[in-house]
């Protein structure tokens, strides 16, 4: 939406921000934004404290492979994601698949498989000497083709990562006014015209968002390409990391990674400014659903086979390792405090990010201006870097200038808030830019209060935004590991460092227990939240 | 909205307070530990009961571990680090953040595996050995010395992983006691054999078993771990090089006390006791590690530390990772 479109006493409003927007939106929008740029600036430090030597290691030819590698496959799963993503949104919010409600838990699950184990998983599967090899094998199947390198990272953090798309669209198609497909098709467009030439229109802000993230995501992550062998940009600040001398090394080409962020934060803002973005005026309706008839049965084929590959197939091998572990009499601990701790610190994070995403998401869309995009775009900056890049930013200024906070839960989810506010961002905007703001505008002239108007106009438009920011948020969260493990209070243990603790050590009884539990108790917030219809 | 509202704030309230609760008393230790909490949380379990000394436990990578306490410098928490590999202890007393330790705890562990000022020792020894698989491989066909792997008859057989610790301090090794130019040789032999790149040893354990490589380089510890788990007949077993070369490489981890320590009396009590007998005993029998007392019997599965004969290399010695790194890259064996 272009400033304009907006009405004429708005666009006025827009010169001189109120007290109360200076208060509630402004400043919070700023700090938080502030507080995303603590890494980048850690990074410049640690980058211009480096030796000579930094030139050589940041500008080494073989980089540019590499940085190539990653934006390939980043662009590679991003489109994945999306193929796999549209059909299931739209099957479960706007078709009468049976057990949509199911559907829509189980394929949202997949995100809470922290992608090391997804990639180990895969391998243990279906690699050239794995679990379908040796049922094969009778056939005279020595072994699977390859899937290490591209193919397979592509594979595990499609699988892994679908879900962010996933949630994003469905926010779009929840948040859709019905009454656009009404006048398409009353204007005489076929469903299949009118899908694309309204409803998927309409999912284009959410599938934007997604693809965003999913694309950030396959920068930072280091365990699917690590396990698949395929040589990113990530494994070379790995290295550098590994190797410990020069921490200079790896600060800068973190930086790099920091550059290549903000052209692709640069380019997607400018294939939105082109897009029309779409708004609801008239009061919503539940969006209609449309009967599959004799479709139904390749969609739920459809269905089956995403939600077998990418969750039963990796929980029955989690299972499998477990059982085996007991028949060879390995103790499994119960998980009781790790159970608490992952669910406690994930939903607190979730509820602060979202909270702290508001200002910025609001301030995007309806004062959109070069300072309100700049500030929305800084919000993406840390999600593009490696965990342990983030982390050790915060032991640099939590160690030196916070030693109060350091270590402590309120730092903890601070670092998460800087790994995962672009989630509760994008997804917040994606169902702002469905409320027009002729709604909040009557509502106002009505004579209510700001906040009345957005509890009672605002916010039940855009609740399932919100609320797939939260479940997004709560779902990266319960799997985070490195500033989990740096910067937790000591002995503070949850399901995803158990699970990382005991594979690191070849003890798959012991990991399996923990990232099944993962898994499990992840399904009930969420289901909770799809079955409340809230998301 | 205020209900919400007040509800956060309360929820940060409580969280400040959970989150700054944890004051620490005079008898706890605080340990940023690199090694697997699998492995040694056992043990410190000991630890606190024969001591009566709380211990509080990070657990991390090696790498990251290191990589926190150098951020951390002086205001670190910790009062000791326990390294799974010489190179992080190194990075740590490359900065001076170490204490010198007291001689009776220097003097429990041989000579080359503690640091030569000092500021460090090992507390359990692992050896690199060649992990092969039982139905592909006669243990009889294995070569000497890990040098013979170039020949072109290990083509896709093998299985490394570059990025590994254990590994990068193996070809440190190789530099000290070979040369550049042979461990540059030896490398781009290797790598002339297309050898398949795992993560970890985990992973190459995993993948002779399963039969993707007939052998992998590896620490020896992490074949016993899937032993207990799948059982004796789980197709891989370890290979110990008999020439002794740095291809067998027994190397440490091993614990410092820092110096910004407050607690330092406790810390060393630690470090005193994982030398114990009590701890060294649990390694040996539990971890499948080799023990710093040279008298305490091996299990049946591990060779003798003479025979691995690699005595004259100094642990302390191998440091230079930063260079090794340049060399694997430089020969294209890391990106």
């Amino acid at each position: 939406m272009s400033v304009r479109d907006l009405p004429v006493n708005i666009r006025a409003r827009m010169a001189l921000p109120s007290w109360r927007s200076l208060i509630f939106l402004w400043i919070p929008a700023a700090a938080v934004a502030a507080s995303i740029l603590v890494p980048v600036s850690y990074l410049l430090i640690r980058a211009e404290s480096g030796s000579a030597g930094l030139l050589s290691v940041v500008f080494r030819i073989e980089n540019l492979d590499v940085l190539f590698n990653s934006i390939v496959l980043a662009m590679a799963v991003a489109f994945c994601s999306a193929v796999i993503a549209v059909p299931i949104a739209w099957l479960t919010v706007r078709t009468n698949l049976p057990f949509r409600r199911l559907w829509s838990i189980l394929t949202v699950l997949p995100l809470v498989i922290p992608s090391y184990i997804g990639a180990y998983l895969m391998i243990s599967t279906i690699g050239p000497r794995g679990l379908v090899q040796g049922w094969l094998e009778p056939l005279g199947v020595e072994r699977l083709p390859s899937i290490y390198g591209f193919p397979g990272a592509l594979a595990v953090l499609t699988l892994l990562t679908f879900p962010y798309t996933l949630l994003s669209i469905r926010t779009s198609l929840l948040g859709m006014d019905p009454a656009l497909e009404d006048a398409a098709r009353i204007l005489g467009h076929s469903t299949w015209r009118t899908f694309w030439r309204v409803t998927f229109p309409q999912m284009r802000p959410g599938l934007a968002a997604g693809s965003l993230l999913v694309i950030l995501y396959t920068l930072r992550d280091f365990g699917a390409v690590a396990i698949m062998r395929y040589d990113s940009f990530t494994r070379v600040i790995y290295v550098q990391y590994q190797s410990l001398i020069d921490r200079s090394g790896a600060a800068g080409l973190a930086l790099v990674l920091v550059a290549l962020t903000l052209i692709i934060l640069w380019l997607e803002r400018r294939n939105q400014r082109t897009n029309q973005l779409y708004s609801s005026i008239a009061a919503k309706r539940p969006p209609e659903i449309m009967r599959l008839g004799r479709w139904k049965w390749p969609a739920l084929v459809f269905m089956g086979v995403i939600v077998l590959i990418s969750l039963i197939i990796p929980s029955a091998n989690l299972l499998f390792w477990l059982l085996r572990g007991f028949n060879a009499g390995e103790t499994i601990s119960t998980y009781w405090d790790e159970t608490f701790n992952s669910l406690w610190v994930s939903a607190i994070a979730a509820i602060v990010i979202l909270v702290a995403a508001l200002p910025i998401s609001i301030l995007a869309v309806r004062r959109p201006n070069r300072l309100t995009t700049i500030l929305e775009r800084v919000s993406y900056l840390g999600f593009a870097l490696p965990g342990v890049v983030i982390a050790l930013s915060l032991v640099f200024f939590g160690a030196n200038y916070a030693i109060i906070l350091y270590q402590t839960l309120p730092m903890l989810i601070f670092a998460y808030m800087v790994l995962f506010l672009p989630q509760a961002v994008g997804a917040a905007q994606a169902a702002l830019v469905q409320v027009h703001p002729n709604l909040e505008e009557a509502g106002r002239s009505l004579g209510k209060a700001p906040w009345t108007v957005f509890l009672k106009v605002t916010f039940p438009i855009v609740r399932p935004g919100l609320f797939s920011g939260i479940g997004l948020v709560f779902l990266t969260a319960m799997k985070e590991l490195p500033t989990t493990l740096i910067l937790s209070p000591i002995g503070y243990k949850t399901l995803a460092t158990s699970v990382w603790g005991a594979v690191t050590g070849a003890f798959f009884a012991q990991a399996a227990a923990p990232a099944l539990l993962l898994i499990v108790v992840s399904s009930v917030p969420m289901a909770i939240l799809i079955l409340r219809r809230d998301l | 909205m205020k209900k919400v509202l007040v509800f956060i704030s309360l929820l940060i309230l409580v969280l400040m307070v959970t989150g700054c609760s944890s004051a620490t008393a005079d008898e706890t230790v605080i340990i940023y530990s690199g090694r697997s909490e699998s492995l040694v949380a056992p043990v410190i379990e000991l630890f606190t009961a024969s001591t009566g000394i709380i211990a509080e436990v990070r657990y991390g990578g090696t790498a990251e571990m290191a990589a926190t306490l150098l951020e951390e410098g002086q205001n670190s928490p910790a009062d000791v680090f326990w390294a799974q590999d010489p190179g992080g202890l190194g990075a740590v007393a490359a900065e001076g953040m170490f204490a010198q330790l007291p001689a009776e705890i220097l003097n429990a562990v041989p000579a080359n595996f503690r640091s030569p000022e000092g500021t460090w020792v090992g507390v359990t020894g692992r050896a690199r050995v060649v992990v092969y698989n039982t139905s592909m491989v006669n243990p009889a066909d294995l070569p000497e010395d890990i040098w013979d792997f170039t020949d072109p008859k290990w083509d896709g057989k093998i299985g490394w992983a570059p990025t590994n610790g254990s590994f990068q301090v193996m070809v440190t090794a190789m530099r000290n006691s070979w040369g550049e130019e042979k461990t540059r040789d030896w490398l781009t032999g290797i790598l002339a054999n297309n050898p398949v790149v795992y993560e970890n040893n985990t992973g190459i354990v995993a993948g002779v078993e399963a039969g993707e490589v007939e052998v992998g380089f590896v620490n020896h510890y992490y074949l016993y771990r899937f032993l207990a788990e799948e059982g004796e007949s789980f197709e891989a077993r370890n290979y110990f090089l008999p020439s002794g070369g740095p291809g067998s490489l027994v190397m440490v981890a091993g614990a410092g006390v820092l110096e910004s320590s407050q607690n330092k009396e406790a810390a060393e009590a630690f470090i005193g006791f994982l030398l114990s007998r009590e701890a060294q005993e649990y390694f040996t029998t539990k971890t499948f590690e080799y023990p710093m007392m040279a008298e305490l019997p091996l299990p049946v599965e591990l060779a003798p530390l003479e025979s691995l004969n690699n005595i004259q290399i100094n642990l302390a010695d191998l440091d230079d990772l930063a260079g090794t790194v340049t060399l694997l890259q430089a020969v294209g064996a890391l990106p």
